[in-house]
């Protein structure tokens, strides 16, 4: 029994949610290979073969995986796929982009968005936005998985793998990427992030949203994000976005700024281990799963909550 | 260009969902249904690429039990031209989905498919990119932005960390994002229209596609539940209670 995480990465580092898709391999058992596939991703092949529990890096260097295009991902991972058992991939936009295609080419289900591991073949996962968890049993000859970060602590360094070759295929050019447009930010990645500032559409404006936040989030050290209703008043970017669709995220503690709580916003963020709401509506749903609830106008409170923190 | 649009139905957007008693599933009985949320934002699309002359048919078809015949005539009411329905009683996974849209499309041969990127029920987010690889097509998943020229789509995506644009040459497959449009509500002479629009009924037996479940659901349950917290009555004890009791700042 071999499984084969697919590495998440931008051709330079090597991306933390990885780390937590090779822990739930680690949970399946058996030996453990990751597979970088790029261009000029060498020092990304030697971070993951660091990784405890990992055995065996494939290393795909290709200008034409350069952009990580789902169809050439795709490809490259059925060539290789006879091999394993368990083939998983962060479920980010990057694993949910192209682990499907995988699937489908290898005529096998895919268990998506798994938060634990009962046996090597069954897994439980969140449906119905986090209301109910399924636990799923897969008659399948290979495992296709993708794991939810959150589910999952990350592995260790320590490890020595042996780092292999492979040959990068060409690009298919079905799909050709124009660009990317990455928001900017000094701030921890949402995703890792120990603090979370979340703000709603209580805030009323993007100005609203910076100048409040921004100070409560800088006095914490904490990652910004958003409810639907924000992003899509158009107060932040879209990557902001925490909830059934958008990002998962369970910090240590997650502030939640005049959002209501809609199930679809829970969705995103239940696991978190404290969870502070400032409201002024009392009947607000956010108040049902919040640790700290303070009914208060949060154009007060907040910054005299950023006074206190001193 | 003759665009398809899977629409799936499933629990209404607003309705908590609730698991059955028995741990078998989620309760359904009495329970409101509608068009999955991401579905309209792709019929909504299609419809506006038929309004701006670039699509000349769109096609709704939806894999699922008789009633998924609402769920079309509420395509067919926001302007697709006519359905197919796939009709089942057996649990259809993504896999078996996407085989069937897959046959669906080699009968109709469509230049663009456009699906939601993930019903809002078993929150799978597959269906439309195992359809494009069991196409051989390219495919550009959690669209904001679409533009069609010349034969080629840009599509603008969401992605973590921001936003990527992708031009994909036809025929290929886009799944919807929150914001890639606002659906139109059905006008009443609208909802009268699609009544009289075609709607085809096909069995998976005819389209020669096993529909067997892969996956086995051993038993359903509710997450556990967080314990109920406490309010407090201003800024300082909040402060108070997250230094000293829950030691976290």
């Amino acid at each position: 029994m071999t499984s084969l995480v697919i590495a998440e990465h931008d051709n330079a580092a090597l991306k933390g949610v990885t780390l937590n898709a090779v822990s739930a391999a680690r949970q399946i058992g058996g030996d453990i290979h990751v597979l970088v596939a790029g261009s000029g991703c060498r020092r990304v092949a030697e971070a993951a073969a660091e990784l405890e529990g990992v055995t065996t890096v494939k290393c795909a260097d290709g200008v034409g995986l350069k952009d990580h295009l789902a169809e050439d991902i795709a490809g490259l991972v059925v060539a290789i796929a006879a091999d394993y058992s368990h083939v998983l991939a962060p479920a980010t936009t990057f694993g949910k982009n192209f682990l499907p295609r995988v699937a489908a080419l290898l005529d096998v289900a895919q268990i998506s968005d798994v938060i634990a591991v009962e046996a090597p073949d069954t897994f439980v996962r969140p449906i119905y936005a986090g209301n109910a968890l399924a636990t799923v049993k897969s008659a399948d000859r290979v495992k296709v998985i993708s794991v939810r970060p959150t589910g999952f602590d990350a592995v260790a360094g320590g490890g020595r793998a042996t780092i292999v070759d492979l040959v990068a295929p060409p690009g298919s050019g079905k799909s050709t990427l124009v660009g990317r447009e990455l928001t900017k930010n000094e701030r921890p990645d949402l995703g890792a992030a120990r603090i979370v500032v979340s703000g709603g559409r209580g805030l009323g404006s993007g100005e609203n949203y910076r100048k409040l936040l921004e100070p409560l989030a800088d006095k914490l050290g904490a990652a910004m994000a958003a409810s639907r209703a924000a992003v899509d008043a158009g107060f932040v970017p879209n990557d902001f976005q925490v909830g059934q669709t958008g990002k998962i995220v369970a910090p240590d503690l997650y502030f939640a700024i005049g959002i209501s709580g809609a199930i679809q916003h829970l969705a995103g963020m239940m696991e978190s281990k404290v969870i502070v709401a400032i409201n002024k509506d009392p009947d607000a749903p956010i108040f049902q799963v919040a640790d700290y609830g303070l009914v208060a106008d949060l154009f007060e409170a907040v910054p005299q909550l950023v006074a206190e923190l001193g | 260009m003759k665009i398809v649009v899977p629409v799936k139905r499933v629990i209404d957007y607003n309705v908590k969902a609730r698991v059955k008693a028995d741990g078998s599933g989620i309760e359904l009985t009495n329970v409101k249904m509608s068009m999955n949320p991401f579905d309209e934002i792709a019929v909504e699309e299609a419809v506006r690429l038929k309004e701006a002359g670039i699509a000349t048919e769109v096609v709704a078809v939806s894999c699922g039990a008789v009633a998924c015949q609402e769920t079309l005539r509420a395509a067919l009411a926001m302007g697709a031209d006519r359905a197919i329905l796939v009709e089942s009683d057996v649990e259809l996974q993504p896999l078996a989905v996407a085989s069937l849209l897959k046959s669906i499309c080699e009968r109709e041969d469509p230049r663009f498919v456009i699906c939601g990127k993930q019903a809002i029920d078993d929150d799978s987010n597959q269906t439309g990119q195992m359809l494009a690889a069991m196409m051989g097509w390219g495919q550009a998943t959690f669209a904001s932005k679409v533009t069609a020229l010349d034969g080629k789509l840009t599509v603008i995506r969401e992605i973590d960390g921001g936003l990527e644009t992708l031009t994909l040459s036809l025929p290929a497959v886009v799944t919807t994002d929150l914001r890639l449009n606002e659906p139109r509500y059905a006008t009443l002479p609208n909802i009268v229209k699609a009544k009289k629009k075609p709607l085809e009924t096909l069995r998976p037996v005819d389209l020669g596609v096993d529909v067997t479940p892969r996956l086995t659901t051993l038993r359903v349950t509710e997450p556990p539940k967080r314990k109920a917290g406490k309010r407090v009555a201003d800024v300082p004890q909040l402060v108070a209670s997250l230094k000293n009791e829950a030691k976290i700042i």
